[in-house]
């Protein structure tokens, strides 16, 4: 009797479980869709209706027949390339060709590609200033003094206003016949940079400074080198508001990013939306609403790697992570 | 022969919006070496405040500390500290947080293999090596203590020093821990300063007690020699008439001499200083 009991309890757990799991997200998600359809059919532009699901779904697919067609052009063009090489080659052995690079327009997924990789390389940059110097400001009270209103300051601004200087930086000081990186993602990589160290810069300080008190007191009647202190008491005991802040950071890293593409026309997802207004052909407002889409479910995924990275390091698993 | 530890004359101010507070008015105590003090007081008289300035967590404003003929400046391993709390590393299992003491202790005179040892004989003496990859959220508050205890013990430390060590475990497992304690000091025969407010404890574990004023400019009030034989057994001491003595002794002392006054309402005063004089008198 009894496992029959147990068995009917787990089932019920199970069904509560997909009920919440899974059942009312889909519920939310489908009144979304239906809402989405109802309103943007009531919505009407100088290009046509706003983009409704239907329409966003079928721009979606000839993004990616266009991103397949682009593909199998720049196959084409390598092997051309390479045929005529092969031709110059066998009449004259002394030749030696020199590959151009394809340079056909970008597609979307081309534009997500770079979004996220300069993405990656300004958080990654912040995030290698910010750790640092967050650890000297939350254990030192006079460099937190002597740092705090310069913090303060920058802080709030806005990635709009630093993109015409950091343009103009990069220009004066980028000169290289020979560039490793693009003006464009300089550009794009140190205006998200700028904007999104400051979370992880105030978290980690935050954290490191409210090291319970016991715990520093054991360092100190163990004399630990500072080295050791900050590796085995101080690090540890921030990791949580670190990732706070780290979190925080990419968000908004993310966010910043798009403006900054945008208005500097760099390469990007930022781009793409800036050149489909531009475009405004009837397909224009279905595309850009893709790439919202986009924009968003990237966004979710990079937090979703973070708190994945978060698990990972941390030392409690019990803590609930969201 | 010189005294072991020499606590001379201690004072300490801190400031306060209200001007300096003086929490501790010349203390002098002298402890032999394999002594076991207690430091016994109401809450607020100073006790910790003495045990964090031998500890040298406090800078005493007047007098000094000598650590066998040396003055004691700033913490060190060699007066190691059981905390109240045991302030384990909670991200280090049971070994690691011995281990880094260990390693900070004797990283240049003991091998990898004898600092191993080293560890797993210290975990042994408080019998926890059966959790020694535990770590702190996944062991008992008892067993917590039973880490920071080994801890402390694994630096070898001249003086051990204990705040309250025992007061956040329930009756049962304290009085466990308290023959552990009992049994390692006859091993080890360190010499130990312990804060606590539980009668009790002090007459079973002491050598000495020290009772202490209450603040604000605390000090020793009475001290008393505890003669009895170890090993002490609780049981057969509750009706040894010594043991009685000694315990009535603490407890005049604490409710009658020092008894605490508080500004609480009239009314709850008047029963608790009944109660208090009850319990002197028992």
């Amino acid at each position: 009797m009894i496992p029959n009991v147990t068995m009917a309890s787990l089932k019920d757990k199970i069904s509560t479980f997909s009920f919440k799991g899974i059942l009312l997200p889909v519920f939310g998600i489908l009144v979304f869709i239906l809402l989405w359809q109802v309103g943007a059919s009531r919505v009407h532009t100088s290009l046509g209706e706003f983009p409704g699901p239907v329409v966003v779904y079928e721009q979606w697919n000839s993004l990616v027949a266009e991103h397949q067609r682009e593909r199998v052009k720049e196959d084409k063009f390598y092997v051309r390339q390479e045929e005529r090489i092969a031709e110059r080659q066998a009449k004259d052995p002394s030749y030696v060709g020199t590959l151009r690079d394809y340079t056909g327009k970008p597609t979307f997924f081309d534009q997500i590609f770079t979004s996220l990789y300069t993405v990656l390389a300004g958080f990654g940059l912040a995030s290698l200033i910010a750790i640092p110097l967050g650890i000297l400001i939350g254990l030192n009270r006079s460099v937190y003094s002597a740092l705090n209103p310069v913090i303060q300051i920058f802080k709030p601004v806005s990635p709009l206003a630093w993109l015409p200087l950091v343009t103009m930086v990069v220009s004066a000081s980028y000169v290289s016949d020979d560039p490793l990186f693009s003006k464009s993602f300089l550009t794009s990589m140190f205006t998200v940079t700028l904007c999104c160290m400051w979370p992880t810069l105030i978290n980690t300080a935050v954290g490191v400074a409210a090291v319970e008190k016991d715990l520093l007191n054991v360092s100190k009647v163990l004399r630990l080198g500072w080295m050791t202190h900050v590796m085995k008491i101080v690090i540890p005991s921030a990791i949580p508001l670190m990732f706070t802040g780290l979190r925080l950071s990419l968000g908004i890293a993310w966010m910043v990013l798009i403006a900054a593409e945008m208005l500097a026309q760099n390469p990007g997802l930022g781009k793409f939306v800036w050149d489909e207004f531009q475009n405004g052909s009837s397909n224009s407002l279905g595309r850009i609403m893709v790439a919202v889409l986009m924009i968003g479910f990237i966004g979710y995924l990079l937090d979703r790697v973070m708190l994945t990275i978060q698990r990972f390091v941390s030392w409690d698993k019990t803590q609930v992570l969201r | 022969m010189a005294t072991h530890l020499d606590i001379s004359h201690i004072s300490i101010e801190f400031p306060t919006p209200k001007g300096p507070f003086k929490a501790l008015d010349n203390v002098s105590l002298k402890i032999e070496k394999g002594e076991f003090v207690s430091l016994i007081g109401h809450s607020g008289c100073g006790k910790s405040t003495v045990l964090n300035i031998v500890a040298g967590l406090y800078d005493a404003t007047e007098g000094g500390i000598l650590l066998d003929g040396r003055e004691v400046k700033g913490p060190g391993p060699e007066r190691a500290v059981v905390f109240q709390n045991h302030s384990l590393l909670p991200w280090l299992t049971s070994y690691q947080n011995v281990e880094l003491a260990v390693k900070q202790v004797f990283r240049k005179t003991k091998s990898k293999k004898e600092m191993h040892d080293w560890i797993m004989h210290n975990l042994e003496l408080v019998h926890m090596t059966h959790a020694a990859d535990k770590r702190p959220d996944e062991i008992s508050g008892g067993m917590k203590q039973r880490v920071g205890i080994a801890r402390a013990l694994a630096m070898e430390p001249s003086v051990l020093l204990m705040d309250e060590p025992f007061g956040a475990l329930d009756a049962l497992t304290r009085a466990h821990l308290q023959d552990s304690l009992m049994e390692i000091q006859k091993d080890l025969n360190n010499t130990v300063i312990m804060i606590t407010h539980d009668v009790d404890e002090a007459v079973l574990l002491s050598d000495r007690i020290v009772m202490m004023t209450n603040g604000p400019e605390a000090t020793v009030g009475e001290i008393l020699h505890v003669d009895l034989e170890r090993p002490r057994d609780r049981l057969a001491l509750a009706k040894d008439p010594r043991y009685v003595d000694y315990r009535t002794q603490v407890l005049t002392f604490l409710y009658e001499k020092q008894r605490k006054v508080e500004p609480i309402q009239a009314a709850t005063k008047s029963k608790k200083t009944a109660a208090s004089a009850k319990v002197a008198n028992a």
